[in-house]
């Protein structure tokens, strides 16, 4: 009989994850202690606003913070049980792009404009698998077949100008899977692109991440995103993962007033031709992050208890945690 | 592409006429008179005078006078000075000192200002930066004949490692100490631009890409980073190629090289307009190719711009 701590690592464990930032008004918290955990094959969409810490997070994950200003002061990062933090260069250097791989936002900015696609995604082989030029072109061209670049043999010694934006993000994608990551980061790999071109590049992640048994951890500040796309949902508000839980479960029943803000501020056919509800006011700031719940000052809910001491992730049903004093009378109304 | 280059050398005339038409103006315009000038104290005869104007066509109105220019320019004659002897003979005989001048002193800027520009860029902000940062203003601050002599007087008179005037020794040598001059002032310039612009390619997105790829920081910076950076760098370095032509001018006159500078300035003297005429078009017209090779190998190092 396995008892659940003689299991397999889990792909991905994030354990209490703090990261600051130095700016010139003083020491800004991004991330404060964020824990997560993904298994091979699944997918997990971290959901939250501009300045919530799910960008860092992925960064940190692929070692990609400049540092200084940003410095990880506390956690680890354990890959197949490997703590990333804790490897040196050249290992973390093998790692990246053979088991974790990232797919960036705008696909224009992230491939270098002077170089040919198939040269940028071959040089993945070359550098970690000592391809020769011609292999190296040879699977370049497989890939780009894979994630159905049109004519790919003919246009993998064209440039990154030469393609639109959706066949853009498609060759990011193919240098992200081009050595069958075990992990794949995507930060808002759709924010760039227009609506139909978006549920494509979805549709092209989500068909890749199961063939491939692949973990995905998808970044998005885009509720319908995440529900098209991801098994799980962590949301995150001032570098602090708030809720989580199985993607369809939470965000139909949130638990948390701010989740529920959110999802009430989709647009939909029964609000039609009404004001969409928004949540009021705006997060805190990471330099002086306040005392207690950092979502209170915006909170109808909030009583003394929420502004004297931060609430901890705390089971409210099955495979679900909620960051709230008040989880169950959300759960209830919601 | 041979569609563009025909375009781009049609379009070269225009920008030849306006130029030489201006140039020749100013000429024009130069206070005293040729004759006067060639004759110093002692007058001439009335009927001799009016044979030279007539001969060289004085008493034509400007226009006139310009169109024939113009006219032999593109035939290939750029006239004749006052003793006979063709123009671009003058020219071709003091062109290949000003050329070796030029060429040694853009290599030398070459090799100087990208290694500190490079060198600052990587170590922004570090001690090694610092110091190029000062190396670069304190050149650039400094006129170029203040140094100019300095250098004549230090390493050409008093450490006697070089002579310190004329082209006696031939080159490298005669050429080493004026070309260093020069390469030193532009190099700051130089260094300056290329540390800006591989600064702001360190920060572009396709970096981290590359660090994502998992790819060392050689193969970031040597297959990545530079080759980005150089494209700013690149039309600058053919531009200033033109330009150190005609600013050897100062420097030709003080370690006494006998190129085309020396005779621009013995040639305003002396009112030989068709001298300064000549050299001026041929200045513009180098700046004019250089202009257009710089367009055309552009594509090689950005494809964005590929034609």
């Amino acid at each position: 009989m396995n008892k659940p701590h003689e299991a397999a690592p889990s792909l991905l464990e994030i354990k209490d994850l703090r990261v600051e930032f130095a700016t010139r008004q003083g020491v800004a918290t991004a991330i404060n202690g964020v824990n997560l955990s993904l298994q091979r094959g699944r997918s997990l969409g971290i959901l939250g606003e501009s300045g919530s810490g799910k960008s860092v997070t992925a960064r940190t994950i692929m070692g990609l913070l400049d540092t200084p200003p940003a410095r990880v002061t506390h956690g680890q990062i354990l890959l197949n049980g490997e703590d990333l933090l804790a490897v040196n260069a050249k290992r973390r250097r093998s790692l990246n792009g053979a088991s974790v791989a990232m797919v960036f936002q705008d696909a224009l900015s992230a491939l270098n404009p002077v170089h040919p696609v198939g040269r940028q995604i071959g040089e993945l082989y070359r550098v970690h698998r000592g391809y020769s030029r011609a292999a190296a072109k040879r699977a370049a061209i497989e890939m780009m077949d894979r994630v159905r670049i049109p004519a790919a043999a003919k246009r993998v010694n064209d440039y990154p100008h030469q393609f639109s934006g959706g066949m853009r993000q498609r060759i990011v994608i193919a240098m992200a899977l081009a050595l069958d990551p075990e992990l794949l980061i995507a930060d808002e790999p759709t924010t760039a692109l227009d609506v139909t071109v978006q549920a494509q590049i979805l549709e092209l992640l989500k068909e890749q991440q199961s063939e491939n048994n692949m973990g995905l951890i998808l970044i998005t500040h885009d509720i319908s995103v995440v529900r098209e796309v991801t098994d799980e949902v962590a949301v995150m508000y001032a570098g602090r993962i708030i809720e989580r839980g199985p993607t369809a479960e939470l965000l139909a029943h949130p638990a948390h007033p701010y989740t529920r803000g959110l999802a009430a501020s989709i647009a939909s056919e029964e609000l039609k031709g009404q004001q969409l509800p928004a949540i009021p006011g705006s997060p805190p700031d990471l330099l002086r992050l306040p005392q207690g719940c950092s979502f209170a000052a915006r909170c109808p809910l909030a009583d003394q208890a929420c502004t004297a001491t931060i609430p901890v992730l705390q089971p409210v049903a099955l495979q679900r945690d909620t960051a709230c004093f008040k989880s169950e009378e959300v759960l209830v109304h919601a | 592409m041979l569609g563009y280059t025909v375009r781009r050398i049609l379009q070269m005339i225009p920008v030849l006429l306006g130029a030489t038409f201006i140039i020749y103006a100013l000429t024009f315009l130069m206070p005293g008179d040729p004759i006067s000038a060639l004759t110093g104290e002692r007058p001439l005869p009335e009927a001799t005078v009016a044979q030279i104007r007539q001969a060289y066509h004085l008493d034509d109105p400007f226009i006139i006078q310009y169109g024939n220019y113009i006219l032999g320019v593109f035939r290939g004659d750029f006239g004749i000075d006052f003793f006979g002897r063709p123009v671009l003979d003058l020219i071709l005989e003091r062109l290949p000192a000003t050329f070796a001048l030029a060429m040694t002193a853009w290599v030398l800027k070459l090799f100087v200002g990208l290694i500190i520009g490079v060198y600052g860029g990587l170590r922004r902000g570090q001690a090694g930066d610092h110091f190029a940062l000062v190396f670069t203003v304190l050149f650039m601050g400094v006129p170029g004949f203040v140094i100019a002599l300095g250098a004549q007087t230090y390493f050409g008179v008093h450490l006697g490692w070089v002579d310190p005037a004329g082209i006696r020794a031939g080159w490298p040598m005669a050429f080493i100490l004026p070309a260093l001059v020069m390469a030193l002032e532009a190099a700051a310039g130089l260094a300056r631009l290329t540390r800006t612009s591989l600064v702001d390619v360190l920060r572009a997105e396709y970096l981290r890409t590359a660090k994502a790829k998992g790819l060392s920081p050689k193969r970031i910076i040597w297959g990545h980073a530079l080759r980005n950076a150089m494209i700013p760098v690149v039309t600058y370095l053919g531009l200033s190629l033109a330009g150190m032509l005609g600013g050897a001018v100062i420097i030709e006159a003080i370690f006494n090289i006998p190129g085309i500078g020396g005779l621009m300035v013995s040639s305003i003297n002396n009112k030989e307009g068709t001298i300064v005429v000549g050299i001026a078009t041929l200045l513009v017209l180098v700046y004019l190719v250089f202009n257009l090779l710089v367009d055309l190998t552009y594509g090689l190092i950005d494809p964005r711009v590929r034609i």
